[in-house]
């Protein structure tokens, strides 16, 4: 387990998830999908939206959370691999947004869908070693699914901005956290194509359940604590089906899921998937709660953490948007609008 | 490409920053030079909270060069909280929906794709309050 020697937790905390749905119903029209479907349906990002925008969004509403001036930061990190340009990092432009710049900090963070919280556990270490009082986490993707492939189902959109501060001023101290690490080939993307490859079945038990399990396992080993110990629990969820696996797998229960499980409406927000989860988590724990988080990225590694809730949350989540705010903002697009604006349609 | 254009606005696009007279706390927007005799600091610079409502607004159908593939979509002059009115796009505001006086915040969003070699101008619009 790694602990920063000076303990630190979650000062703030910010979601985003576009307007827009497509369900899944609608991509089996086009496409004939006779078996089930792993979910609802999925977000899509307006036409002028991505993950910069989306970034910006969650973490303004972490800063007005934590009331923190964005002058404080010492560092905007962004985990994402939908980064709108391949070369100009999206920190920048982000922390710019905020007013965070020119003393800064600011760069990308990469590892499919757990980029976000490889910022977070760096963030732990900025903040945990007193170089930085205050550092902004965020996860957030645009992900893309080839048209007809069974990721097309939940390749969605959204963002998540922890905000990570000394655990005297935090609304979720954060207790320990493990990362399981080992080079996988389940999913991956080459860099000048736009749609990824995954390993259909092998993306299930020697890469996604394997992995996750391994860093909660250990967690919950250096701690000294079983799955009952925790209020609340969310795993990295690229559809319904698997973060309900490991959380049985695991010993954690329907109820301690259910709370921050978003994939079935949303679909699969890539490296803000758990961390969306965590949002509506916060959004509902009351002090003295516990959470338990894992993230997941393909290549393929796992993020565990352990989370308690203070007596600062409850004041603090009223100052912006809950998560349920951004869930229950539903519109649904059509085949054509959504093939339109994820740029699906050869124009010349 | 206009580079140095649009990063010169990029306080005033990405966050609505715009001044604050120091002696008389006058807010507007966009951020101008100091007015022939006025002192060279006395506007300082001045984060607007994006508050505002709608005084008025138009469909567009007929986009002019460069938002070729964004109509139809809504301009609105926004009076802000702070007095200012500004001229900018609703997003997130469905054709039908959109009516003088509605509240409305401020949101970051791109403004224009200047192609695959180009640029990706962002800045603000206006949305429906969440």
């Amino acid at each position: 387990m790694m602990k920063p020697e000076r303990p630190v937790g979650i000062v703030g905390y910010g979601a985003y998830i576009p307007r827009f749905r497509i369900a899944a119903r609608e991509i089996a029209r086009i496409w004939d999908g006779a078996g089930g479907m792993p979910v609802d349906a999925k977000s899509v990002p307006g036409p002028d939206e991505d993950t910069i925008t989306m970034s910006i969004e969650a973490a303004r509403n972490a800063l007005a959370r934590a009331r923190v001036a964005p002058d404080r930061l010492s560092a905007v990190w962004v985990g994402s691999e939908s980064p709108p340009y391949s070369v100009k990092p999206s920190g920048t432009l982000v922390a710019e947004a905020l007013g965070a710049t020119p003393w800064v900090s600011a760069a990308d963070w990469e590892f499919a869908c757990k980029a976000g919280s490889e910022a977070l556990t760096a963030a732990m270490g900025m903040v945990g070693s007193g170089m930085a009082q205050y550092v902004l986490a965020i996860g957030a993707d645009t992900a893309q699914g080839r048209p007809g492939d069974a990721l097309e189902y939940t390749a969605a959109a959204g963002a998540a901005a922890l905000l990570v501060g000394p655990a005297a001023e935090a609304l979720a101290v954060i207790e320990g956290t493990t990362s399981y690490v080992t080079d996988t080939p389940d999913f991956f993307r080459r860099a000048d194509t736009a749609y990824p490859v995954h390993g259909h079945r092998f993306t299930g038990e020697p890469a996604y359940f394997n992995t996750l399990r391994s860093a909660a396992e250990r967690l919950l080993h250096d701690l000294g604590a079983k799955p009952s110990d925790f209020t609340y629990a969310v795993f990295h969820q690229p559809n319904t089906r698997f973060p309900q696996t490991v959380a049985r797998q695991l010993g954690f229960t329907p109820q301690q899921i259910t709370p921050g499980l978003l994939s079935p409406k949303i679909g699969n927000a890539y490296s803000a998937a758990a961390l969306l989860g965590l949002c509506a988590i916060l959004d509902v724990a009351k002090p003295g709660d516990t959470i338990f988080v894992t993230t997941y990225g393909s290549g393929a590694g796992s993020d565990a953490y352990a989370l308690r809730v203070t007596e600062a949350l409850p004041e603090r989540r009223e100052r912006a948007p809950l998560t349920a705010a951004y869930l229950a903002r539903e519109t649904f697009v059509d085949y054509a609008v959504y093939a339109k604006w994820r740029g699906k349609l050869v124009m010349e | 490409m206009d580079l140095a254009k649009h990063w010169r606005l990029r306080h005033a696009r990405y966050r609505l920053e715009g001044q604050r007279n120091r002696l008389t706390g006058e807010v507007r927007f966009p951020p101008a030079p100091p007015r022939p005799g006025e002192a060279e600091d006395i506007w300082e610079p001045y984060v607007l909270s994006g508050r505002g409502r709608v005084y008025s607004f138009s469909v567009v159908r007929q986009p002019p060069e460069g938002f070729e593939d964004q109509p139809p979509y809504l301009v609105a002059l926004v009076r802000l909280d702070e007095g200012p009115m500004v001229t900018a796009q609703l997003t997130d505001c469905d054709l039908d929906q959109a009516a003088i006086d509605m509240p409305v915040e401020m949101v970051t969003r791109r403004l224009r794709d200047l192609g695959p070699t180009g640029l990706i101008v962002y800045g603000y619009k206006f949305r429906p309050i969440v």
